[in-house]
């Protein structure tokens, strides 16, 4: 995946670029990255980010991540909210198709490398994959505190109780911890990182994983990792346990009960629809036959009185 | 039944078609040229190679017609060309100490060895929209020639102030390996050399702000305008093979120094204090913002205790950039329903939460502030 | 009460701070007990807040050793610590109060929070039992527990301060610095303050060095006193007999220039 390639194996790509967009130099800088934050599982690596055909914020450290590990013989998968037919998820995966000419599919199972914007595939990935997130603010202390000076501090000398501090505060006023997406994780028993929008949802995927995870924020100039079967536990109380997003509803269209799932409002009063957000997982239960109600669900009138102000009690 | 929107592709093609159309406009009306661009919006393209940290006049008013007029989409465009350059090493730092002045001013003294050359500037203009250029019509008539040119001897103002020792002196150490912010991160505290560099590429509107904001008494440091010159010099680069330097190009930089409050104690004399700015070409606003600004970060440096924001270096330079705004700004535009779902279902469960207290509502005494941690 | 037969737990030896040309403090020598609380009188410029910034792993000084008692290892200078060790060890067995509440308090996270973080800090995870040591730190330092959840913003100065002690209480830190900690409070809410601080600081045993310009609160809360002017220690001794009895004309100055009620 990561040799060098000759003259005569470079596919037919967009002329007068390299291979995958980035010059061999800048590839090896990000790659020299990458291995510092594999062999540091959960620290941030910082890197020289370049600006990339897509602004910053789309997903410019996925893609200079991908461009410095993909090879002609990979085949790539991405998507974005768990599809690969969304605009971002699209245009990404073009941008590999102009510049690499490598093999793309919307197959979790077949594909050697998955860039992903806020999912994790419902399928389990294999030793041989590898899946790259995309990361708007790889920071997770940054919610408390904005400097960077401060905070590479905390996290060199582990000074993190403040994340529990915030944990607290949520169970104080609202009787649960509310965070629902970007969950704080810590790894290895180490560093404590953001594992990027996913729902928390998610998080029990990167625990002990078989793939190696690499994470990419172009803007923030950062890369960091979390190596095949690492220990990946979020942060909770133990009277206070993390817990997972749950549904009333099952897939409309392939009956999943076990997946995330997308709401899709059908009219304009309040009846929705819930749908698998990872479209590749939903199409591969449906084409082994399993079929949901393709019932919508109608809207409730909300009966919760907005006098009681916002705290529970 | 419900059936997934499909067609991603398709749209972002037709997306595309229909910006180009747009860009062209009405297709009875001549197109823009690149070198119209370059001659005549030349402020404009000044400004997206400064941003663009890219000097390449023609490449910039590519950009421009790409964007469309939108300057930031233009600098955007070019940063993103310049990741694709190969770079084969570093050019000699430049002397603006030799450039060939077309205008030079100074605000500290009346008159100074060289004199106060006014060059093109809109200072002395009305701001009065002309509208004999709205027709095209002849090119105005040219400029009438000196009778001497321009003083050769052209010192620096702060050299002047230097030879009474009045202005503090850096020396630079020209041994030492350049800090290069578009190759690596910036780290905080960030020294000069970086802060420079990130000023330089930095966005005008924001710099502007925060040095106008400095003038406003958020972390005033009593600027003076010792100097500001434009003009071209020369760019030199030493290849390996031949062992010294050679002229590869003449650009046009801007260029000012601020002269600001003086600094001293009982031990040391008092001297006055120093901002810089440079650009490529006439941006010459940019310049005096960007000299406001460095000089407003140097304030722990210089023992000012940091008040304002203008002197905060994490928050000056991690927002200076405009492509890292415009990006992460435009970025909400995207999908973020899944992370949207998960707020949905837990502000759902929070209220169901207290509508079943509401029911229950018999014993005050469970409610002390926790509410059932139900999932 | 005191022992002064157990080890010095602290023990400070011809600390010097210089700014440049200027002395911020010099040649301060003193050693401090378990459960004994020395003051540290003197104007403004006197050295006292240097002395406590150095002695408090704040400041490094410029000449002179700073040796605290650990748990772990016994007496060790604290500059010759880590920056782990030394930031642990303020987060644990050393508590600083600050004249500026919002100096020692994050004002963004409610009261029982600032309690208990430290906690958090050293690995409690069990949310209920931390709030329970928040209930229990609160009332302590006589707080309206029905504040456990406000933030320090909406308290008033007293408040604030109490909440600030019962902070850096939650660990049970055997030595405890205050800077000015009543200076700006009204003074019946100051009374009240020092009452509860020097019922605290007895019943814990906690050894204290309080730093203050008002011999009123340093007559009410320290054993020892020591008088501070112009970087220097000009006179050092039983609380009551330095004030009863003051030999040194600086601090006879001090004295008879309180004004009567």
């Amino acid at each position: 995946m990561m040799d060098g390639i000759t003259e005569m194996e470079q596919p037919e790509t967009l002329s007068g670029y390299n291979f995958a967009y980035l010059d061999e130099q800048t590839k090896r800088m990000i790659r020299r990255a990458t291995l510092k934050a594999v062999a540091i599982p959960g620290y941030q690596v910082p890197f020289g980010s370049r600006e990339m055909p897509l602004p910053y914020g789309w997903g410019t450290g996925g893609i200079q991540v991908t461009a410095s590990i993909i090879g002609v013989e990979d085949t790539l998968k991405v998507i974005d909210q768990g599809a690969d037919d969304t605009t971002n998820a699209v245009n990404i995966r073009r941008f590999f198709a102009k510049t690499a000419g490598v093999a793309t599919t919307e197959k979790t199972a077949e594909a050697s490398i998955i860039q992903t914007r806020h999912r994790i595939p419902e399928e389990q990935l294999r030793a041989d994959q590898i899946i790259v997130y995309q990361v708007p603010q790889p920071e997770p202390l940054r919610f408390i505190e904005p400097r960077e000076a401060e905070t590479r501090k905390m996290h060199a000398l582990s000074e993190y109780g403040v994340m529990h501090v915030g944990l607290y505060e949520e169970i104080a006023h609202y009787g649960r911890i509310t965070q629902g997406y970007n969950y704080p994780v810590q790894v290895n028993d180490r560093y404590i990182m953001a594992p990027s929008p996913i729902p928390k949802f998610d998080n029990p995927k990167m625990d002990n994983m078989p793939a190696l995870q690499l994470f990419g924020a172009g803007r923030e100039k950062r890369i960091y990792a979390v190596p095949p079967h690492t220990k990946v536990k979020s942060l909770d109380f133990e009277d206070h346990p993390f817990t997972i997003e749950s549904w009333e509803q099952a897939c409309a269209l392939c009956g999943s009960e076990e997946s995330y799932l997308d709401e899709v409002i059908t009219d304009d009063r309040g009846s929705r629809l819930f749908v698998c957000s990872d479209s590749d997982y939903c199409r591969t239960r449906r084409e082994a036959g399993h079929q949901g109600s393709g019932l919508p669900v109608p809207g409730e009138p909300d009966t919760t009185s907005t006098d009681t102000a916002g705290e529970a009690s | 039944m419900y059936v997934a929107v499909k067609g991603g592709d398709a749209a972002i093609e037709n997306s595309q078609t229909l910006l180009a159309e747009e860009r062209r406009g009405d297709t009875s009306i001549e197109a823009l040229s690149i070198e119209q661009i370059r001659e005549q919006l030349s402020l404009a393209v000044d400004r997206v190679m400064t941003e663009g940290s890219l000097h390449d006049p023609d490449l910039a008013a590519l950009a421009i017609k790409q964007a469309r007029g939108d300057i930031v989409e233009a600098i955007f465009l070019l940063r993103a060309y310049r990741t694709t350059l190969p770079r084969f090493g570093a050019s000699e730092a430049i002397d603006t100490a030799e450039m060939a002045i077309r205008r030079r001013i100074s605000a500290t003294f009346k008159d100074v060895p060289g004199g106060q050359i006014l060059g093109p500037s809109f200072d002395y203009t009305h701001r009065l929209l002309d509208f004999t250029l709205a027709a095209n019509g002849e090119p105005p008539a040219p400029t009438p020639i000196a009778d001497q040119p321009v003083d050769a001897e052209m010192p620096r103002v702060t050299e002047l102030l230097n030879q009474e020792g009045l202005i503090e002196q850096k020396v630079a150490d020209d041994d030492r390996e350049v800090f290069d912010l578009t190759r690596e991160s910036m780290k905080f505290p960030a020294d000069r050399e970086a802060r420079l560099q990130n000023l330089a590429r930095g966005d005008e509107g924001f710099l502007l702000a925060l040095g106008y904001s400095t003038q406003r008494g958020w972390g005033r440091n009593h600027p003076f305008a010792g100097e500001i010159r434009m003009g071209e010099v020369v760019v030199e680069f030493a290849p390996e093979e031949l062992g010294f330097p050679i002229e590869i190009a003449e650009i046009t930089v801007t260029e000012c120094q601020m002269v600001n409050q003086f600094k001293g104690s009982s031990e040391v004399p008092p001297q006055f204090t120093r901002g810089y700015g440079l650009t490529f070409g006439h941006c010459e606003r940019k310049a005096m913002a960007m000299a406001l600004v460095d000089r407003a970060l140097r304030a722990e440096e210089l023992g000012e205790s940091i008040e304002a924001p203008a002197q905060d270096q994490e928050f000056v330079l991690a927002h200076a950039c405009n492509v890292e705004a415009s990006g992460f700004v435009q970025h909400l535009k995207l999908p973020h329903y899944v992370d949207f779902q998960s707020e949905l279902v837990t502000v759902r469960a929070l209220r169901k939460a207290i509508r079943e207290n509401a029911v229950n509502d018999a014993d005050p005494g469970e409610n002390s502030g926790l509410a059932p941690a139900a999932e | 009460m005191i022992d002064r037969d157990q080890p010095a737990l602290l023990q400070v030896s011809d600390l010097s701070r210089y700014y440049g040309g200027q002395v911020g403090c010099a040649d301060v020598s003193f050693d401090l007990h378990p459960g004994e609380v020395l003051g540290v009188v003197g104007e403004s410029g006197s050295g006292k807040t240097t002395l406590l910034k150095c002695i408090s792993g704040l400041l490094p000084p410029s000449a002179g050793t700073v040796q605290f008692d650990t748990r772990v290892d016994g007496p060790r200078d604290i500059y010759e610590l880590s920056e782990p060790e030394r930031r642990m060890l303020m987060r644990t067995d050393w508590g600083i109060v600050f004249q500026n509440p919002r100096d020692g308090l994050r004002m963004n996270v409610s009261a029982g929070a600032n309690v208990g973080e430290r906690l958090m800090a050293v690995g409690a995870r069990n949310y209920g039992e931390i709030r329970s040591a928040a209930v229990d730190w609160l009332s302590k330092v006589e707080m309206d527990l029905g504040r456990i959840d406000h933030l320090p913003a909406t308290f008033s100065g007293g408040m604030q301060q109490r909440l600030q002690i019962a902070r850096n209480l939650v660990t049970q830190p055997r030595l405890v610095f205050m800077d000015e900690p009543t200076s700006g409070l009204d003074v019946s809410v100051q009374a009240r303050l020092l009452d509860l601080v020097r019922g605290l600081v007895r019943q814990l045993g906690i050894a204290c060095v309080v730093v203050t310009h008002d011999l009123g609160v340093a007559r009410l809360l320290s054993h020892r006193l020591m008088v501070m002017r112009g970087g220097s220690v000009v006179e050092h001794g039983l609380t009551d007999q330095v004030l009863d009895d003051p030999q040194h004309p600086y601090t006879q100055l001090l004295v008879s220039s309180i004004l009567p009620v």
